[in-house]
C-alpha cells in the first residue's frame, strides 16, 4: 500500500515530503525509543512515533523507511522538516494516539496485502 | 576524506560529541559511500545501523572521536576511537537496557540501552575495549561477498 492511501484513510496531516507519498509501505514500527527503532524497523516501514527533534529523519533515511507518522497531533520541529525534506522523508501528523494509529495501519496493511 | 580504487576504499571522519544537531552525519556519509562502491544494500544498512549507533554514543558521552572506514574485498570496516570517559565494566555496559544517559538524552528517545547491543547484532564481528579517562575504541567488521 503507497503512503497516499494511508494519508487518505487515516486524514493524515503531510507536513513534508509530499512528492515521495507514492513510496510503497511494506510494514510499521511503533516506538519512541531510536535504538529500537533502529533495531527492529525494516525498510518501507512506516514509522510511528511522538519524537519530534530532526534524529529522527536519520534513523528514518539510515534505515530507509516509508515515512514517519507523529501521534497525538505532535508537531515537527522546523530543523526536523528541513532534513526531512531534504532527506526524502515524508513526514505526517495524525491526531490518534499511538495505539489507535497503529492499530488502523495495521489493519490496512493486513486487509489488502 | 577518503580515496576510491574500485571496491576498495580508505577514508576517515571526525564526530563532535555532544552536538546532536550533526548527530547522523557520518553515518549517512557513510553509508553512501558504500552505496557508491556497490555494497549491497542490506549490507550498506547493517553498516548503517552500526555506524549510527556508534556515532549516537560518541555524540552523548565523548568529546570527539575518529572513525575510519576501511572497504577492502571481502569486508567493510568501520573502527570508532573516541576522546571520552571510557566505560568502567563494559559486560555491564554490553546488557541491554544498561544505560548511563541523562534525562537529556533519554528525552530525545537515545539511551535505552541498545546501541552497543544493535552494534553487536548488525556486525560480523565486533571488538571494544576502553581505558577510564582516556576513552573507547570500537571496530566492527561486516563482511561482503
Amino acid at each position: 500500500m503507497k503512503i497516499e492511501k494511508l494519508v487518505q484513510a487515516l486524514e493524515l496531516e503531510v507536513k513534508c515530503g509530499k512528492d515521495y507519498l507514492d513510496r510503497e509501505v511494506t510494514g510499521g514500527y511503533t516506538g519512541d525509543l531510536l535504538s529500537d527503532v533502529m533495531g527492529n524497523s525494516k525498510e518501507g516501514y512506516i514509522w510511528i512515533t511522538r519524537q519530534v527533534h530532526q534524529n529522527i529523519v536519520a534513523v528514518a533515511s539510515l534505515k530507509e523507511l516509508a515515512g514517519i507518522i507523529l501521534i497525538n497531533s505532535c508537531q515537527p520541529a522546523p530543523d526536523t522538516l528541513e532534513k526531512a525534506e531534504a532527506e526524502k522523508i515524508p513526514v505526517m501528523v495524525s491526531g490518534l494516539p499511538a495505539f489507535e494509529i497503529s492499530g488502523q495501519i495495521y489493519n490496512l496493511l493486513t486487509s489488502t496485502g | 576524506m577518503g580515496e576510491t580504487n574500485q571496491n576498495v576504499y580508505t577514508g576517515s571522519f571526525t564526530i563532535e560529541g555532544g552536538n546532536f544537531n550533526c548527530a547522523g552525519i557520518v553515518s549517512t556519509n557513510i553509508k553512501s559511500i558504500l552505496k557508491k562502491l556497490g555494497i549491497p544494500g542490506d549490507l550498506v544498512r547493517k553498516a548503517a545501523i552500526v555506524s549510527y549507533e556508534a556515532e549516537i554514543n560518541v555524540v552523548s558521552y565523548a568529546k570527539k572521536a575518529v572513525v575510519n572506514l576501511m572497504v577492502i574485498p571481502g569486508s567493510v570496516n568501520i573502527e570508532v576511537i573516541d576522546e571520552g570517559p571510557g566505560i568502567p565494566n563494559i559486560e555491564l555496559a554490553m546488557q541491554e537496557g544498561w544505560s548511563t544517559a541523562n534525562q537529556k538524552i533519554r528525552e530525545m528517545g537515545f539511551g535505552a540501552g541498545m546501541g552497543l547491543c544493535n552494534i553487536k547484532n548488525y556486525s560480523d564481528e565486533f571488538h571494544i575495549s576502553s581505558e577510564i579517562g582516556k576513552g573507547t575504541h570500537l571496530k566492527m567488521i561486516i563482511q561482503t561477498p
